[in-house]
């Protein structure tokens, strides 16, 4: 037997659930609006604070006939993350390579694919505070398009590391990958095992 | 044991030699000491082999490591071996004794190279590449930074030690090379084995000749432009060897 208590109390629980049910649905149809509401938002805003005004780079062109990298100031749209601003100058970097009359000619068009940044090892920045390791992960096509030798090679790299200090003066050292993985060599010369120190130009001028 | 009898016997004598000197008391009577071998005492001079200048040819590449395709569709492995082996002509003839670490179309490990060049304990290093970009010859010396020598040196960083005698080989070269009015550039690198050599190392890459105001086009398969480069480069290993004798 159930007493009439026992029937009343049952009841009461039930209604509660029900409620209780009710109020959570209501709860994440506007946890579910809110964030609808943020997601239509949100590309107009990354927009506006991903890319800056354009802003002067320096990027360093390699001269394959002299040995020698060249200074050439260029402006262009810079975004926000900080990786992705180097990623950017590189490419930036690679148009110069694929230009008419590039003086290291190389047709890569995509020769990038990320650069992440870490505290190094034991550098340090100009200003004596701790340094940044680069790591440049470039693209197979970038090595497919290298021309063979150690003079080239060398000069990419050198380019490479020369534009990255040059525009983000805390990395003291640079290491590359490609795709992702080691590699032996850039195409058959350069070393890519080890981690250079960016800023010291060793490419000297002919003669000297 | 012989050693150590003769060095009682030398004690000894020197025991009685110091008791003679001093005036009194009188000295006891020391027994005579027995005749110190004169081979132990005093070793005789052996004639000193002055040191062997050797020279080592590395032929970069080879097998199926081609290394850069160059102008006309030769391979940089078999420019490279064919030009080593006319230098090694050339230096023989010059009564400089040459080891070659590339003989035919292998493809040896870095690590073997360095091994053979190791061994050779050569007074002068030369890696030999091509390539098809830039004029005349790139020369390399490591991009480590000079250390001094210690008993064991990292694989790794074994050339630091031999850094500083690098650059001087290099400059010799450059000299010989901008005597033959062959456009020189110097630059550091890091190319492998070249960091584990423990001699001073040259790479020595062979480009196209550029037409200018002293040169004439030339590409690297040419026998006369090679023939000017061997002829440089054995010019600078004489000169390299007298400086080496003076050390």
């Amino acid at each position: 037997m159930i007493s009439q208590v026992q029937k009343y109390l049952f009841f009461a629980m039930l209604v509660a659930c029900v409620l209780m049910a009710a109020f959570l649905i209501r709860l994440r149809n506007h946890a579910q609006d809110r964030l609808q509401a943020q997601g239509t938002i949100a590309p107009a805003e990354m927009a506006e604070t991903a890319v800056s005004a354009p802003r002067t780079v320096t990027l360093y062109v390699p001269n394959d006939l002299d040995d020698s990298l060249t200074a050439v100031e260029k402006q262009i749209s810079l975004p926000g993350d900080r990786n992705a601003e180097a990623r950017v100058i590189l490419e930036s970097l690679m148009e110069a390579y694929r230009a008419p009359g590039s003086t290291h000619p190389m047709n890569v068009t995509t020769g990038i694919d990320d650069v992440y940044f870490m505290a190094a090892p034991q550098g340090k920045d100009a200003s004596g505070g701790g340094g940044e390791l680069a790591v440049i992960d470039m693209s197979s096509a970038l090595c497919a398009a290298q021309p063979s030798g150690i003079e080239p090679e060398t000069l990419t790299l050198e380019s490479m590391m020369a534009t990255l200090h040059a525009n983000l003066p805390a990395v003291t050292e640079v290491h590359f990958l490609v795709d992702g993985q080691p590699k032996e060599t850039l195409a058959g010369h350069a070393d890519l095992t080890r981690t250079y120190v960016a800023g010291e130009n060793t490419v000297q001028g002919p003669g000297q | 044991m012989r050693w150590i009898e003769a060095g009682m016997a030398l004690g000894i004598a020197a025991a009685a030699a110091g008791l003679q000197q001093s005036p009194a008391p009188p000295a006891p009577q020391l027994p005579q000491a027995p005749p110190v071998p004169p081979s132990i005492a005093s070793p005789p001079p052996q004639p000193v082999q002055p040191p062997r200048f050797v020279v080592v040819v590395d032929a970069a590449h080879g097998g199926s490591e081609t290394g850069a395709r160059l102008n006309g569709g030769a391979l940089e492995k078999d420019i490279t071996l064919s030009f080593s082996a006319r230098l090694r002509s050339t230096l023989h003839a010059h009564g400089i004794d040459v080891v070659m670490i590339r003989q035919g179309d292998v493809n040896l490990p870095t690590v073997n190279r360095a091994e053979t060049a190791n061994e050779a304990q050569a007074a002068a290093c030369l890696t030999i590449h091509a390539t098809a970009t830039g004029s005349g010859v790139h020369l390399f010396t490591s991009s480590l930074a000079p250390t001094g020598m210690v008993r064991f040196m990292p694989w790794q960083s074994a050339q630091s030690a031999f850094v500083t005698q690098s650059l001087k080989l290099e400059s010799e070269i450059d000299s010989a090379l901008a005597h033959a009015e062959i456009p020189v550039s110097l630059a550091r690198a890091s190319v492998a084995p070249m960091d584990s050599m423990m001699c001073p190392e040259v790479a020595v890459e062979i480009a196209p000749l550029v037409a200018g105001h002293v040169t004439k086009a030339s590409p690297v398969t040419d026998a006369s432009y090679q023939k000017s480069v061997v002829d440089a480069l054995t010019a600078a290993l004489e000169q390299w060897r007298s400086d080496w004798r003076q050390q």
